[in-house]
């Protein structure tokens, strides 16, 4: 069997990258994101994408890198408010944005990887997110048709990894990255750790192999924070 | 003394109770978790995949993969539990958390929400909180009574984009406490904020609302 284990994140995006294709991208904030991957896209100079993220990064960092390269021609997100550019883009009418909430967006993803073209939900029901789509009662309470998401691409990041694409990941750093390694045609994993196989817990396996097409071990993790809170040590004060 | 916004979110916090899985959001609502009442102990759910959501971390503890939904760095606790984004809106979504406390641009007197855009000028997205009015038994808004102009936020209909519709359950005012139960009654003003009368309840608010207060 062809190893998909790659050397690094260019050669992990080798023949896989179009103008005018659709890419998931994992994390929420800054918090889970696919840097190396990223970077990469960047560098490809690949354009006119549809992005697929909750989050569009920050200025200067993560997506927001592709914002300001010009590459990025629709968003399909639930949150951009950490992203100046983003909104003037926007606003100008330079970038196209279908806004999903949050967790029609998580359940659309997970139902693209899963099969299931479409589902109902009470999310958004008589509102602007409702213009357009079909509605239907079940047991006396309006719902709203909502289709699944898929991508030519989803870049994902963990933090850990086997040869068999297995992944594990972190705390809150997993977010949208589970759904997305699921509904990309092809998916291209990064993770922190590379591990041998079979020194994973199988038990623990966040991911299951089948959904990663690719793996590399990201050279460099910034891991940038987007709010620094803490609480003074001799304080018992609580957040 | 209109309420400030430690106060309000103290009275969102008497709103707490025993056991309960609460979402808090971003902004103001956060202050909630501080005024927690004694003995009364709640689980907080972020939606970006976490139950059990700790205080900010001691200085030099921050760990960049332990955000909430603000994207500040928490911490931990023994109870706490991790999950994707799908499985913490299917909670969410599936009816499993008790109570959220929401920000608000407008509430209107049948229980309409607009928190999250303001055409031509604000855009930043929805985020969770379709979701959250959506399926969280109750919702509690924490907002100024007024904007900046002095303009009532408590209005008869929403002017702004809805958030949800019929979905607000109580109001928490700089002026005082308002039922909403999702228009299914009208406003009912429940409580007035310390030294703030009803009669300037009334000359700031656009909404219709009832009172037993004097």
């Amino acid at each position: 069997m062809a190893t998909k284990i790659q050397s690094d994140a260019a050669s992990a995006l080798a023949g896989l990258l179009f103008d005018g294709m659709t890419v998931m991208a994992g994390g929420f904030g800054l918090c889970g994101i696919p840097e190396n991957l990223i970077l990469a896209i960047r560098e490809s100079g690949v354009k006119d994408l549809t992005v697929v993220s909750n989050n569009c990064g920050v200025d200067g960092f993560g997506l927001g890198l592709l914002l300001e390269n010009g590459q990025i021609r629709k968003m399909i997100s639930s949150y951009v408010g950490e992203n100046e550019l983003f909104e003037r883009l926007y606003i100008e009418g330079r970038l196209e944005v279908e806004f999903t909430p949050q967790g029609t967006l998580a359940e659309r993803i997970r139902a693209g990887g899963a099969g299931i073209p479409a589902f109902y939900t009470r999310t958004g029901v008589g509102t602007v997110v409702a213009e357009g789509k079909e509605t239907r009662e079940f047991d006396g309470e309006t719902y709203l048709m909502e289709r699944a998401l898929k991508a030519d691409l989803s870049i994902v990041k963990a933090w850990k990894g086997d040869a068999e694409g297995n992944l594990i990941y972190r705390k809150t750093a997993r977010n949208f990255n589970p759904m997305m390694a699921t509904a990309g045609r092809v998916c291209v994993a990064e993770v922190e750790v590379l591990v041998g196989t079979g020194s994973l817990d199988k038990d623990m396996i966040h991911t299951p192999g089948v959904y990663v097409h690719r793996i590399l071990k990201g050279p460099a993790y910034e891991k940038r924070i987007e709010r620094l809170t803490t609480r003074p040590r001799t304080e018992k004060a609580s957040a | 003394m209109p309420w400030t916004r430690d106060d309000m979110t103290a009275r969102a916090a008497r709103e707490l109770k025993d056991g309960f899985y609460v979402n808090l959001g971003i902004g103001i609502p956060t202050l909630v978790a501080n005024h927690i009442p004694p003995g009364v102990q709640v689980t907080l759910q972020s939606e970006n995949g976490m139950l059990g959501m700790g205080p900010y971390p001691f200085e030099g503890e921050e760990d960049p993969d332990l955000v909430n939904a603000g994207k500040m760095t928490i911490s931990e606790l023994d109870a706490s539990s991790y999950f994707n984004s799908a499985e913490s809106f299917a909670m969410i979504r599936g009816g499993h958390i008790d109570l959220s406390v929401l920000g608000a641009m407008q509430v209107a007197a049948n229980g309409d929400l607009a928190n999250w855009m303001v055409p031509g000028k604000m855009v930043k997205g929805m985020g969770g909180a379709m979701d959250l009015v959506a399926g969280v038994k109750r919702v509690i808004v924490v907002m100024e009574h007024c904007e900046k102009s002095g303009r009532s936020k408590l209005v008869r209909e929403c002017t702004l984009p809805l958030t949800g519709k019929g979905v607000v359950d109580l109001l928490i005012t700089d002026l005082g406490v308002f039922e909403i139960n999702r228009g299914r009654s009208s406003v009912r003003l429940v409580e007035l904020a310390p030294g703030v009368t009803l009669e300037e309840v009334r000359a700031r608010t656009e909404a219709d609302f009832v009172t037993d207060l004097a």
